[in-house]
């Protein structure tokens, strides 16, 4: 895995500067083929500009971004559709890349969601919109894929689906993954390698390092750190220490 | 073929409407109606300095406009005052100063009317030429950069992202959108060329659910609009720039009707 040949995008020492501060401020990180890199932290901590330099739409005011791969897909956090424009969802899967319908209900099949091709975008759901977005990325069959926030909006046993697709994805295609996620659950059981980002980065390294390490405990709290490192599942409730449900 | 007057307006007229088409879908899809008011204003500014300069008039309007385009793009990095304010401040400085100039050249007699509502009843052959070579180029451009084009117009950091780079293919579709005033601005007018960009394609979308289907369609409601448009000026003795584009509003409400009968039948 060390060899120069996996390695797909190297931040070093990036930061991005809007007047009148710093996004995000010295991070160095690296993706690899067959490796699953998340990044993780609270709201405005930096997580998606530091995605957004990855892929070239931020330049870092400071540090360096080298890429070495051209063959990528972006699932981003927020997409609109005004209603002006009419697309389909197959003309959406067409985007930036040319494919058969085979090719198609392929993709979209692996989200579970081929029943839509000929649907409006606009007539989905948030959850429906959200593997649509992963299917037209698994169809690109990318090198490097770039998924902010990527189960937002999905339900609950569509939430393990996903995680478990992406999982499969980096597997199958043999690609390097960058994961923006609020789920620590996720982050910590499948994922080879945590960013924990404040505006820079607090700590990284592999899940089980990193959910000992002291910033991250004093950024998610102790009590939820701890339940999460055993417990997978939803976390929109959390549990007493006897495991009995807490609103 | 050509020598009757009609024959010629029609020609021309249809030549208009094939390329209006799709760009007009893409300013509705782009939210950019207001930027093609803003070039149309300014093309009285060019229309005045081909006279003064003895240009093309085409040649100038399009100068002019792609000018105003490239000063938009850097206006936006100088200040954080909103789009549609910059634009004002473009379209009717650029107003103003063609008026001030056409001042100068009180030699020259301007048919202001022409300039505004255009006169595609004195079209020549050389306009027909003129459009349909230049709307093979705008049209041929278009398709070549389409895919690009139109993934920016979806989501413009997801074709970054993914190598279309949209903000070359921008700077070109604003280029295009300056060719299609400049050609249409003799026939259709600085005041009702956005009419003509916007209404076929604003109709379209009603009864469309595809984005080919509803660039096909906006040519095809375009040229009705031209050809009905026309007739019609010719029998009620009407000026056509204003009678195409009555026309074109009347199919866009009959656009509507199928939209509000199924909002009944599924009641």
């Amino acid at each position: 895995m060390s060899s120069k040949n996996n390695l797909l995008v190297n931040l070093e020492n990036a930061g991005v500067y809007k007047s009148p501060k710093w996004l995000i401020k010295g991070v160095s990180l690296e993706v690899r083929r067959g490796q699953i890199v998340t990044l993780i932290g609270p709201n405005g901590s930096g997580k998606t500009t530091t995605a957004k330099m990855v892929l070239s739409i931020l330049e870092p005011d400071e540090g360096s971004m080298k890429r070495y791969t051209d063959k990528i897909a972006y699932v981003p956090q927020k997409i609109n559709i005004d209603w002006t424009m009419p697309l389909r969802v197959v003309d959406f899967m067409r985007l930036t890349n040319n494919l058969s319908n085979n090719e198609v209900s392929e993709s979209l099949n692996q989200t579970g969601v081929e029943k839509l091709f000929k649907e409006q975008i606009h007539g989905l759901s948030g959850g429906e919109f959200q593997r649509v977005l992963l299917a037209r990325a698994i169809a690109k069959k990318p090198e490097l894929l770039v998924l902010d926030e990527p189960v937002q909006g999905v339900d609950f046993n569509g939430e393990i689906d996903l995680y478990n697709i992406i999982k499969n994805i980096s597997a199958n295609l043999n690609c390097g993954i960058l994961l923006v996620s609020h789920d620590l659950h996720f982050v910590m059981s499948a994922t080879d390698h945590v960013v924990c980002l404040n505006g820079h980065i607090c700590c990284s390294g592999k899940p089980s390092t990193v959910i000992k390490d002291k910033a991250y405990i004093e950024l998610f709290g102790e009590h939820r750190s701890k339940t999460l490192t055993y417990y997978q599942h939803d976390h929109d409730h959390t549990h007493n220490s006897d495991g009995s449900v807490s609103s | 073929m050509f020598d009757d007057f009609f024959t010629r307006a029609l020609v021309a007229g249809i030549g208009i409407a094939i390329i209006t088409g799709p760009l007009g879908c893409l300013v509705i899809w782009r939210r950019l109606s207001y930027f093609g008011d803003t070039l149309a204003h300014s093309a009285l500014l060019g229309v005045t300095l081909a006279y003064a300069f003895s240009l093309n008039i085409a040649f100038s309007v399009f100068i002019i406009s792609a000018v105003i385009a490239l000063l938009l793009l850097n206006l936006q990095k100088r200040t954080r005052l909103a789009g549609d304010s910059l634009l004002g401040l473009l379209a009717h400085s650029t107003l103003a100063i063609g008026l001030v100039l056409m001042g100068f050249l009180s030699s020259i007699r301007f048919d202001i009317m022409g300039l505004l509502f255009g006169d595609i009843l004195a079209v020549t052959v050389e306009d027909i030429a003129l459009v349909w070579i230049g709307g093979f180029i705008i049209i041929g451009i278009l398709y070549f950069i389409w895919k690009s084009l139109f993934s920016a117009t979806v989501n413009y950091d997801l074709a970054l992202a993914e190598g279309m780079k949209p903000n070359i293919y921008n700077m070109i579709f604003t280029l295009l959108l300056a060719g299609v005033i400049a050609l249409s601005i003799k026939m259709i007018g600085t005041l009702l060329i956005t009419g003509l960009l916007i209404i076929p394609a604003a109709a379209s979308r009603n009864i469309t659910n595809n984005p080919k289907q509803m660039v096909f369609v906006a040519i095809l409601i375009g040229i009705l609009s031209v050809t009905i448009g026309l007739f019609t000026s010719l029998e009620l003795n009407t000026s056509s720039g204003p009678s195409i584009i009555v026309i074109a509003i009347i199919l866009f409400i009959i656009s509507l009707i199928p939209l509000e009968l199924r909002g009944k039948l599924q009641k």
